[in-house]
C-alpha cells in the first residue's frame, strides 16, 4: 500500500491504521467474556478456542486492510462459491442430529450456511451499489431473488436459525435501500398476526395431530415449547426450563465465576454452545447479563455511526446489514436462552463456541472497520 | 480479477448526509425495543422472581440421600452367628450412556456372568436406568469399576448370609433384595435388627453422579443383633434326625421342636422339607412352611394324658383304679369308639401306657364339656402362643357349649381338637415343670421368665411322669422312645388325616415327651406327616426321631445321666429292652 523503501515504523503503521479502535476494544471486550466463559463452561475446549481467536482476529485484520470497494469485488465470487458449497451440502453433505449442514473439504469441516451471513448482504450491497440512483420494483424483484436462492438452500438442510440469520442480513439491506412501505408493512402486518395466532390460540394449534403445513414438526413443536415449556418438561421443554433456572437462579450479582450448579453439574444443555448465555446469567448474574447487553449496544452503536458516515451507497449498506446482522444474532440467541423466542440454533455472536461462526463475525468486524476507514479517507 | 464493470464511487452530496433519516431511526427504535425486552426479562427472571427459581436450582442438584445401615446379626444362644449381612454392590446402567464396544461388553458379560445378548438387551437405549446384576461380590464389582465403562455405575448395598444354610431356614426366615424382613425372625423382629438409615445431604449433576458430600444430616444407627434361645448343636442334631427319618418313612413332611424345660426357650426347632436361604431360585410353598408353628393337626393320643391328669387332679381316680374298657370297643350315640388292641380292665396307669381310647373316653365322661375345656384353654390350646411369630396358627378349640357328647369323647383322645406342634410341645411343660406351664421364648432370656401358671399340682404330675415313663417303656406304646443313660417319658400320637372334612387312611404320627424323668430338662416333640414305608404309628415312626435327638441334647447340654447305663457287648441280657438295644 505505502510502497517505497523498508520503513519497519511505516510498515507496522500500514498495520495498524485500518484497525478501528473502539470495534476493537469492543471485540475484545466479547472475546474475554468468551474466554472466561468457556473457562467455566467446557475447560477443556480452551486449547481450540485460542486458535479460534487467532483466525478471527486474522481474518478481522486482513479484511479491514483491504478498502471497501475491493470487498465489493469479492461479492460476485464468494456469493458463488457459497451458492455452489450449499449445493455441495446437499449433495455430499454430513448429517449430524439429523440435519445436513456441513462439508468436509478434508483440511476442515466448514458450514458453507455460515459464509452466507457475509456472503448474502455482500451481494445485495454490491447490487444496489451497482443500480445505484436506478432503484425501482425490477430491482427489488432481482435482489429478493438473489436472497432467496442462498435461503432456500439453507432452509432444506434443514438449519431455521442459519436461514434465519441469512434472511435478516439480506432484507436489512433491502430495508436500507430504499424498499417501499407498501411492500414493509403487509409483511410485518402478516407477521404480527401469525404471532398473535400463534400465541392466542396455541393450546388448540399444538395439538399433535394439528399440522402446521409450512413449518417442520420439530419446529412447531419449538413453538409450543416457547409457550409451555412445563409440558414436557424432561424432553422439550428441558433446555429452556434448565436454562431459565440458571438464569433466575443468578440473582443480582451471580453465583460467581466457575461456581454456576446449573452450568457445573451439566444441567444446562449446549452449555458451551447456543445456551453459554446462561452460564453467564447464572454466574454473573443480572449485573453481568446487563455488562454484556451493554457491550454489543456499543457494538450495534459503533457500527452504526459507520454505516452512516460511510461514503458510498454499497459500502453503507453493507456496514448498516452487518450492524443489524450483530443484533439479530444476540437478540434471538439471548431471547431464545430467557424464554422469550423459540429455540432456534443462533449462537451467541462472539461468545459460543465455534470457529466458523466466529471467523464469520470477525470478518464482518473487519468490514466495518474497512468501511470506517473508507470515511477517515474520503480521497480514497 | 477485476471486473469489466469497475465500482465508482459516487460523492453525491445527498448521499453524503448518510441514509433517510427514518430508517435507522425506526431501526434503532426497534434495537432499543429489543435490548429493553432482553434487559426486562433478565431483571424479571433474576430480580424478581428469583427465589423460586433458585430453588428450582438447588432442587436439582442437592439430594438427601439415604446412608444404609447395617443390619443386625441374628446368632444363637452361643453367640454363633446365624444370619449376617455381608456388603454387596449392585451394578446399574444408564443405557442412554452407556456405548460400549463389542469386547468391552463381552468384558463386562464374563464379569457378570451374563450372556453378552442379554447385556446387550438390558443395555438398549429407551430407559433411563437399568440393573444389569444385583449383590455382586465387592471383588468383582472391583473388577468392573476398573474397567471405567461410561455410563456404567455402582451402588453399595447388603445380602444377607445364613452360614448354617437350610438348618435353621425356617426360624430364621429371610430378606428380601432390599435386606428388610420377609419371614420368620427376620420379619417378626424386623424393627430391631434393621436399624435406621442414615441421610447425608449431597450434591449430584444431572447424571446422578454424587460430586460433593456437603453434610451428614443423620448417622446411620446399625440394627441391633438378635440372640436366639436356639442352641446350633441341638438344632443340627433335630434337623439331621428328621431328614433321616423323613427319608425312611418316606414321609410327605415332618417337624420336631426342643425345649428347654426350666425356661420355656425354643432350643430348636425344624422342619421339613427345608429350603436353603442363601439361594431362593425355585422355592416352593411346601418348603417354606414353618409347620411347628403354621400348621395346625389333630394330635391324637398325645392329649390323653391330660385327661388323665384332670381326674386325678379331682380326685376322681388314683393312678391305680381299674378303668373296665369292654374289650376296646364303645358305643355313644351312633358312634362306636375302637381301641388297637382289646383290654379287659386297665388301672389308669395303663390306659395312659397302651393307649386306650375307651379307657381314656370313660375318664373324660366324668368331667362337663366345660370343665374339659377350661382345662385345655389353660394348657394354651385353641389360641396362638403369642411368639410374635409370622403366620402362626391357635388351633381349633371350640366352645364347651357346642360339644356333643361324641364330641366329647374323641376330644379326649386328640380328636375334634387341633392345635400346632408347638403348642402341644408347650402344654408338654406341664409334666416337666410340676404342673406350672411358661410361656415359650424364640429369643434367649437372661433371667428365668416370670408369670408362669400353675394348672396341675405337683402331686398329680409326679404320677404322670410315672406314666409317661411307662408308656415310653419297654411294655408301652413307644419302646423304641428309650435312650441310654437317661429315663425319658411321653406319648405317642397316631391320628387320620382329615382332607376335606373326612379322615383318610393317611396319618400324622407324632411323640411328645421329656427327659430325664427325674428331672426333666428338655420337652422334645416330634411329627411325621404321612409316613408310607408301611409304618404309621407314632411309636415306631415318630418315637426313634425323639430318641436320637434326646439322647444328643441331653449330651450336649451335659444333663447327668439318671438311668444306669446297661451294659452293651454282653450276651445273654434278656431284661435289656429291645429299644436301647436298638438305639446303641
Amino acid at each position: 500500500m505505502s510502497g517505497g523503501r523498508f520503513n519497519p515504523l511505516a510498515l507496522a503503521w500500514a498495520a495498524v491504521r485500518p484497525i478501528d479502535p473502539w470495534l476493537l476494544a469492543l471485540v475484545g471486550l466479547l472475546l474475554g467474556y468468551a474466554y472466561l466463559l468457556m473457562m467455566s463452561a467446557s475447560p477443556e475446549r480452551i486449547a481450540t478456542l485460542q486458535v479460534h481467536f487467532a483466525v478471527g482476529l486474522g481474518a478481522m485484520w486482513a479484511v479491514a486492510v483491504l478498502p471497501p470497494k475491493r470487498l465489493l469485488q469479492f461479492a460476485v465470487p464468494l456469493y458463488l462459491l457459497g451458492v455452489f458449497l450449499l449445493v455441495g451440502v446437499i449433495l455430499f453433505g454430513e448429517t449430524s442430529k439429523g440435519a445436513k449442514r456441513w462439508l468436509d473439504l478434508g483440511v476442515a469441516r466448514i458450514q458453507p450456511s455460515e459464509l452466507m451471513k457475509i456472503a448474502v448482504p455482500l451481494m445485495l450491497a454490491w447490487y444496489f451499489h451497482q443500480r445505484e440512483g436506478a432503484v425501482r420494483v425490477w430491482e427489488f424483484i432481482v435482489a429478493c431473488v438473489l436472497l432467496a436462492i442462498p435461503l432456500g438452500l439453507i432452509v432444506v438442510q434443514p438449519d431455521l436459525g442459519t436461514s434465519l440469520l441469512v434472511a435478516a442480513a439480506g432484507v436489512f439491506v433491502i430495508f436500507f435501500a430504499g424498499l417501499s412501505w407498501k411492500l414493509i408493512v403487509p409483511v410485518v402486518l402478516a407477521g404480527v398476526i401469525g404471532i398473535g395466532a400463534i400465541v392466542g390460540f396455541g393450546d388448540t394449534l399444538c395439538q399433535p395431530e394439528f399440522d402446521w403445513k409450512v413449518l417442520r414438526e420439530y419446529q412447531k413443536q419449538r413453538v409450543c415449547t416457547l409457550l409451555d415449556p412445563t409440558q414436557d418438561p424432561l424432553g422439550k421443554g428441558f433446555h429452556i426450563i434448565q436454562s431459565t433456572i440458571a438464569i433466575g437462579s443468578g440473582g443480582l450479582w451471580g453465583k460467581g465465576w466457575m461456581d454456576g450448579t446449573q452450568t457445573h453439574l451439566a444441567f444446562i444443555p449446549e452449555r458451551h454452545t447456543d445456551f453459554i448465555f446462561s452460564v453467564l446469567a447464572e454466574e454473573f448474574g443480572l449485573v453481568g447479563a446487563l455488562a454484556l447487553l451493554g457491550t454489543y449496544l456499543l457494538l450495534i452503536l459503533r457500527g452504526f455511526y459507520i454505516a452512516a458516515c460511510a461514503p458510498t451507497v454499497g459500502s453503507r449498506l453493507l456496514a448498516g446489514a452487518i450492524t443489524m446482522i450483530f443484533f439479530t444474532y444476540a437478540f434471538v440467541n439471548m431471547g431464545m436462552v430467557s424464554g422469550i423466542l423459540p429455540v432456534v440454533g443462533v449462537p451467541l455472536p462472539f461468545i459460543s463456541y465455534g470457529g466458523t461462526a466466529l471467523v464469520t463475525l470477525c470478518i464482518g468486524v473487519g468490514i466495518l472497520m474497512s468501511v470506517g476507514r473508507s470515511r477517515s479517507t474520503p480521497k480514497d | 480479477m477485476k471486473n469489466q464493470r469497475a465500482v465508482t464511487f459516487n460523492h453525491n452530496p445527498l448521499l453524503e448526509k448518510g441514509l433517510p433519516a427514518w430508517r435507522p431511526r425506526l431501526v434503532l427504535l426497534a434495537l432499543l425495543a429489543g435490548s429493553v425486552a432482553l434487559a426486562g426479562r433478565a431483571a424479571y427472571l433474576q430480580g424478581f422472581n428469583n427465589d423460586f427459581l433458585q430453588a428450582k436450582g438447588e432442587s436439582r442438584y442437592s439430594r438427601v440421600i439415604a446412608v444404609p445401615a447395617t443390619r443386625g446379626r441374628v446368632v444363637d444362644r452361643n453367640g454363633d452367628v446365624l444370619a449376617v449381612s455381608t456388603p454387596v454392590r449392585s451394578i446399574w446402567a444408564i443405557p442412554g450412556d452407556a456405548q460400549l464396544t463389542p469386547p468391552q461388553v463381552r468384558q463386562l458379560a464374563a464379569l457378570l456372568e451374563m450372556d453378552v445378548e442379554e447385556v446387550n438387551r438390558r443395555l438398549t437405549p429407551g430407559r433411563d436406568f437399568v440393573y444389569l446384576k444385583r449383590q455382586l461380590a465387592p471383588e468383582i464389582a472391583r473388577q468392573i469399576a476398573e474397567l471405567k465403562l461410561p455410563g456404567i455405575h455402582q451402588q453399595q448395598e447388603y445380602r444377607r448370609y445364613y452360614p448354617g444354610g437350610e438348618v435353621a431356614a425356617h426360624v430364621l426366615g429371610f430378606t428380601g433384595v432390599d435386606d428388610t424382613g420377609q419371614e420368620g425372625v427376620e420379619l417378626a423382629h424386623d424393627a430391631q435388627l434393621a436399624g435406621r438409615p442414615g441421610a447425608r445431604r449431597v450434591i449430584r449433576d444431572r447424571r446422578g453422579q454424587i460430586i460433593e458430600d456437603v453434610e451428614a444430616i443423620r448417622a446411620p444407627r446399625d440394627g441391633e443383633d438378635v440372640v436366639l434361645a436356639m442352641d446350633s448343636k441341638l438344632q443340627y442334631l433335630a434337623y439331621s434326625a428328621l431328614r433321616q427319618a423323613m427319608q425312611t418313612h418316606k414321609a410327605q413332611a415332618g417337624a420336631a421342636v426342643v425345649l428347654d424345660a426350666r425356661t420355656g426357650e425354643i432350643l430348636a426347632l425344624v422342619n421339613a422339607p427345608t429350603f436353603n436361604p442363601n439361594n431362593r431360585a425355585n422355592l416352593s410353598g411346601a418348603q417354606l412352611r414353618n409347620r411347628v408353628l403354621t400348621d395346625v393337626f389333630e394330635p391324637g393320643s398325645t392329649i390323653k394324658p391330660f385327661i388323665a391328669a384332670l381326674a386325678l387332679e379331682h380326685g376322681k381316680v388314683k393312678p391305680d383304679t381299674l378303668i373296665e374298657t369292654d374289650q376296646g370297643r364303645m358305643t355313644i350315640g351312633r358312634a362306636t369308639i375302637t381301641d388297637v388292641r382289646r383290654h379287659g380292665a386297665l388301672t389308669v396307669s395303663q390306659v395312659i401306657q397302651k393307649s386306650s381310647n375307651v379307657g381314656t373316653v370313660k375318664l373324660a365322661q366324668r368331667f362337663t364339656p366345660d370343665e374339659m375345656w377350661r382345662m385345655f384353654d389353660e394348657l394354651g390350646f385353641g389360641a396362638p402362643l403369642g411368639l410374635g411369630f409370622p403366620g402362626e396358627a391357635g388351633g381349633r378349640l371350640r366352645p364347651a357349649r357346642t360339644w356333643r357328647p361324641i364330641e366329647q369323647a374323641t376330644m379326649s383322645y386328640g380328636h375334634g381338637i387341633s392345635a400346632t406342634l408347638m403348642q402341644v410341645a408347650h402344654a408338654y411343660l406341664v409334666f416337666a415343670r410340676d404342673g406350672e406351664l411358661l410361656p415359650l421364648s424364640l429369643t434367649r432370656l437372661d433371667e428365668p421368665p416370670k408369670g408362669g401358671r400353675k394348672v396341675f399340682s405337683a402331686a398329680t404330675m409326679r404320677d404322670l411322669r410315672e406314666m409317661l415313663e411307662l408308656a415310653a417303656g419297654p411294655s408301652g406304646t413307644a419302646p423304641k422312645a428309650q435312650v441310654a443313660g437317661y429315663r425319658v417319658a411321653g406319648k405317642t400320637g397316631t391320628a387320620h388325616k382329615l382332607e376335606g372334612g373326612r379322615y383318610t387312611n393317611k396319618y400324622i404320627s407324632s411323640f411328645v415327651g421329656f427327659a430325664p424323668a427325674s428331672n426333666p430338662r428338655i420337652v422334645v416333640a416330634v411329627m411325621i406327616d404321612e409316613p408310607s414305608a408301611g409304618q404309621h404309628y407314632g411309636g415306631a415312626v415318630a418315637a426313634p426321631v425323639f430318641a436320637r435327638i434326646t439322647e444328643g441334647a441331653l449330651r450336649a447340654l451335659g444333663v447327668a445321666p439318671d438311668a444306669p447305663l446297661a451294659p452293651m457287648h454282653i450276651a445273654g441280657q434278656p431284661e435289656l429292652p429291645r429299644a436301647v438295644k436298638e438305639n446303641m
